[in-house]
């Protein structure tokens, strides 16, 4: 059965459908969008049944030429890990239809236009992570951008068309190095074997020091920028606070997940060596995006460049956990990818519901909910709890983990990075105090609490979050045995934890 | 002296022989025919020479010959798919061109005279510009597959004093288009005089006008540098100019916003495939062995053209005037693509002229249907909030405006990336960073206005778009169809070109 492709398709029919409903039926639209989306994960999952666990080679392998002159094929394939962040963007993808029921009426442009974007976006996230052809992998990776970029410019609010352009020429400026680098490789792979684009054949070329350096840079900017990683991260709070909130979930949740997978797909695969050279240096990056996007979280006003900020100090630890090459950083680094997307999709979510409902996104605009909205508020409380990694909730594992495979090797940083977890629980408690504690502020009597339709779209988030804090082995099942094997394909050996004697 | 009676080979060179047979035609239909009926006859007839041209291309694709008219003129695939692409550029421009209210009403007359404002109380209209544009085309197809140096000098005259009258025929602004006009034939004769001046060289350099006789020369490397030296030089100034390369490039932005909007297109998308089509046949064939003499200078104007095309264009508050600088750096992009000197670089550079040509004609079709009372409106800031007035002139024209960026999924994207790969493969890395980079900065300005169209509120001063008519509308249509295949699923067109794409010496 060939999984990814209907997967990628599935999207498009939606889309297709959408397309041609009569605009003003705009509830048409929504449904159909929604039943689009929960048809995809029903089709994930039972990929995910028949994926074989022990099999570290790419699964579901699917190939057809496509400019065969230029040695371009569609093809596509899957490892454990791309399994993994598949699943979590079709799980968001009905989730944020469901939750953003309303998000579309303040837009430049109908509501169709706005599902239409969105399913064409879900095509290109399965696409983007299925990808086993360069080309093929950079084409989504681009065209992704356009999208993003109407859905942000289009649906969001306040400096919405100056964030976005600030989204795309970052994106554009990273993803045209990228093309440096892969114009490079394949002219590299004509001269070697002949034109391909292939990833397991490219992770097979010969290439000096110094070539592979700078090629690994191309890679590594362009992911580090969509990431976002310091000092690569400007953009994100722009687009992340005039974005909506369902925009900013599949932005925070999927998008940037991008530039992590592929650091690991690409940078790790493609330049073993350069990726040991810049090690250090990435290293530190990681350890600062930690601190410097908890430091400015904490000084944060309006809630959505709170959450925004929380990221990238998240990212930090995404970075820092592949990047130490160990098996439990990567295993932690792919689980908090994962985990990363439900906790902010958690807390965009009621963000954006307490926006719309207060007409304002400054935290102190707020306060006293607890007493006005309990559900909204504890929800609130709930997803910042994730956020800043509660034992007990998801986030706590993938973070233990990172450390943990930090610290047997780097054990500096690890010590470093974990001023972020202190720093963590500043930037959640004190918005949280703000908001949703102390006496009601003027103007917040006669805020709604979330209704039904609002109660379920959470509901599956704060599962998720709890039952995998509690028993997350049925996804680390699935990832260890890949990054074992991309561990020990890299030539490392976990360290042995030991205790000397001094 | 006997008088040898020249073989020619009519095949082969019906293409070029229906285009100014339909040309003259069109010449005496303008002296038979009524003026009434004029319109219509005139774009029947151009467009039946067109697809006529066009279907005996088809026919004589797999041929090769160096002798079809006693060595003056070469066909070879190339220059099949050279002919074609200008062919198909001009099938759909000559729509663009079909559409009224673009041309003056009588061109002879003075602008704001009595005799001007008669004339269009009359609606009379302008068929000449039809006559016209079949002889410019004819020069176009004998460019890039002239055989000597005479009758490059004639296909490039060819090409272009019938451009030159079009450009002054605008209907509005017919000072500034005239002026335009003039402006383009007083430098295009300059860089014609110098074009000679190379010929003359070059041929005091080999001793022979042909093309085969020069690469003789060069290849047994007997002759003077010097002459050489200078002849290339001065050939290429000629040649440079024709594509707008930096520093011959003043005239493109003025005539592009002088000339009327569908001439531009025309202009703009032809000429350059068939002036690039020339030089990558001097370059590939006759001076290859010569490749240091002009690798490392061409290398630099196409540095120059590419930054500087884009760097300019950032600051342009007129459209066609932002075209016109685009134009220069693709101009560049595809100097890169003749500096590779190698079969890739001459697909890639092929495929590029007839992707950007097509993308370029639509473009330039989305600008004729933004207007207020007083013709098109080309000022950015009056393009605001379009998007909102006509979703599909503001998305088409964001569509093409990604394919001239290179955004994936779009021609311009396939073109970029295989022209860069194969300067690549020759070892100019230097050259495609710089490519790189300057795609970068284009990127800035194409998304700049697709902000404004998208993102900003319309402003309020009767700037409208019209309903297109079925001729711009089919003009749109096919060019976005045209890019989107190409982006999407490019394969049989670059296997065509690929087959095709040999040089015959």
């Amino acid at each position: 059965m060939n999984w990814l492709t209907l997967l990628m398709f599935l999207p498009l029919v939606g889309a297709a459908v959408v397309s041609v409903l009569p605009k003003a039926n705009e509830k048409a639209a929504k449904q159909a969008a929604f039943i689009t989306t929960i048809a995809v994960l029903l089709v994930t999952i039972g990929m995910t049944l028949s994926f074989e666990r022990e099999n570290v080679e790419l699964q579901f392998v699917e190939k057809y030429a496509w400019i065969p002159s230029f040695g371009i094929n569609f093809a596509v394939g899957i490892d454990a890990i791309a399994l993994v962040l598949i699943l979590m963007s079709t799980i968001l993808a009905p989730i944020v239809v469901l939750a953003g029921w309303n998000e579309a009426h303040g837009g430049r442009w109908s509501v169709k236009t706005f599902y239409i974007l969105i399913l064409v976006l879900e095509t290109m996230m399965i696409g983007v992570f299925a990808a086993t052809d360069v080309f093929l992998f950079y084409v989504i990776f681009e065209a992704m951008l356009i999208p993003v970029y109407f859905l942000i410019g289009g649906y969001g609010t306040g400096e919405r068309s100056a964030a976005a352009v600030k989204f795309l020429i970052y994106s554009l400026v990273g993803g045209l190095l990228m093309l440096a680098s892969i114009i490079a490789l394949y002219v590299m792979s004509g001269d070697q074997f002949g034109h391909t684009f292939d990833i397991n054949e490219l992770s097979q070329l010969q290439m000096s020091s110094t070539t592979q350096n700078l090629l690994f840079l191309g890679f590594f900017i362009a992911f580090a920028i969509k990431a976002p990683v310091w000092p690569f991260h400007t953009w994100l709070p722009d687009a992340a606070g005039s974005a909506s909130p369902g925009t900013s979930v599949l932005l925070l949740g999927v998008l940037d997940k991008v530039g992590t997978f592929g650091m690991i797909r690409y940078c790790l695969t493609l330049f073993p060596e350069a990726s040991k050279t810049f090690t250090p240096l990435i290293l530190i990056l990681a350890v600062i995006s930690i601190l410097y996007g908890a430091f400015l979280a904490i000084g944060q006003k309006d809630i959505k460049r709170l959450i925004a900020y929380t990221s990238i100090s998240h990212f930090g630890f995404i970075t820092l956990g592949i990047f130490a090459m160990t098996t439990q950083g990567h295993t932690g680094a792919v689980l908090y990818m994962f985990n990363h997307a439900f906790s902010t999709a958690a807390l965009f979510l009621v963000a954006g519901w307490m926006i719309s409902r207060r007409g304002s996104s400054t935290i102190s605009d707020f306060g006293g909910l607890q007493r006005v909205t309990p559900v909204m508020a504890w929800t609130f409380f709930f997803a910042g709890l994730s956020s800043l990694a509660l034992p007990g909730l998801s986030s706590f594992v993938s973070e233990f983990l990172v450390l943990v495979g930090t610290f047997t090797r780097y054990p500096v940083h690890a010590v470093i990075a974990t001023f972020g977890i202190i720093l963590a629980a500043l930037y959640i408690l004190i918005p949280v105090q703000k908001a949703l504690h102390g006496p009601t502020t003027p103007g917040n009597e006669n805020l709604k609490d979330l209704n039904l339709r609002e109660k379920v779209a959470i509901a599956p988030v704060v599962a998720i979050i709890v039952v995998l804090g509690f028993y997350p082995s049925p996804l680390l099942k699935i990832i260890n045995p890949a990054t074992t094997n991309i561990i020990s394909q890299l030539g490392f050996t976990d360290p042995v934890p030991s205790i000397e004697d001094k | 002296m006997t008088f040898t009676s020249p073989v020619l080979s009519y095949t082969l060179l019906s293409p070029m022989l229906i285009l100014l047979g339909g040309a003259l035609i069109g010449v005496l239909v303008e002296a038979f025919v009524s003026k009434a009926k004029r319109p219509i006859v005139q774009l029947t007839l151009a467009l039946s020479v067109l697809t006529l041209a066009l279907f005996q291309v088809w026919n004589i694709r797999g041929e090769q010959s160096l002798t079809p008219a006693m060595g003056s003129i070469i066909i070879d695939g190339p220059a099949v798919l050279l002919q074609g692409s200008i062919l198909i550029i001009s099938i759909i421009a000559i729509l663009l061109i079909a559409d009224t209210e673009h041309f003056t009403a009588l061109p002879a007359a003075l602008p704001g005279s009595e005799e001007e404002r008669r004339a269009i109380a009359m609606g009379t209209q302008v068929t000449e510009v039809y006559p016209l544009t079949l002889f410019a085309v004819s020069g176009m197809l004998m460019f890039p597959v002239a055989g000597d140096l005479i009758t490059l000098f004639v296909a490039l005259e060819m090409l272009s004093l019938p451009l030159y009258l079009m450009a002054g025929l605008s209907r509005r602004r017919r000072l500034a288009s005239q002026e335009s006009a003039l402006k383009y034939f007083l430098l295009g004769s300059f860089s014609s005089a110098f074009f000679l001046f190379g010929a003359a060289y070059l041929y005091g350099y080999s001793g022979s006008l042909d093309f085969a006789g020069i690469q003789t020369s060069v290849v047994g490397g007997t002759g003077n540098d010097v002459l050489l030296l200078i002849g290339i030089a001065f050939l290429s100034i000629g040649l440079l100019f024709k594509v707008g390369a930096v520093p011959f490039h003043s005239w493109a932005p003025d005539v592009y916003q002088g000339a009327p909007t569908p001439v531009t297109a025309f202009m703009a998308a032809a000429t350059k495939v068939a002036a690039f089509g020339a030089m990558l046949r001097i370059y590939y064939t006759v001076f290859a062995n010569a490749e240091w003499s002009w690798s490392p200078v061409l290398t630099a104007i196409a540095v120059i053209t590419m930054l500087l095309g884009s760097l300019v264009a950032v600051t342009q508050r007129d459209v066609k005037r932002m075209l016109a600088y685009s134009s220069i750096a693709h101009a560049g992009f595809l100097l890169t693509g003749v500096i590779a000197l190698n079969k890739s670089g001459l697909d890639a550079t092929i495929f590029y002229l007839f992707a950007y040509g097509i993308t370029t004609v639509g473009a330039f079709a989305v600008v004729t249907l933004v207007r207020d009372s007083s013709g098109e409106v080309t000022d950015l800031n009056r393009w605001k909030g379009l998007g909102k007035r006509s979703p599909f002139a503001a998305s088409t024209f964001a569509f093409f405006l990604l394919a001239f960026a290179g955004i994936p999924l779009t021609s311009g994207f396939i073109g970029k990336f295989s022209i860069f790969s194969a300067a690549y493969e020759s070892g100019a890395t230097g050259l495609v960073l710089v490519a790189i980079f300057s795609s970068a900065l284009a990127a800035f300005f194409y998304i700049r206005v697709i902000v404004l169209m998208f993102f900003s509120d319309a402003s309020e001063d009767g700037t409208g778009v019209e309903i297109p008519s079925l001729l711009t509308r089919s003009t749109i249509v096919v060019s976005a169809a045209i890019t989107l295949i190409l982006g999407v699923y490019p394969t049989p067109i670059i296997n065509f070109i690929s087959d095709l794409a040999i040089f015959i010496r």
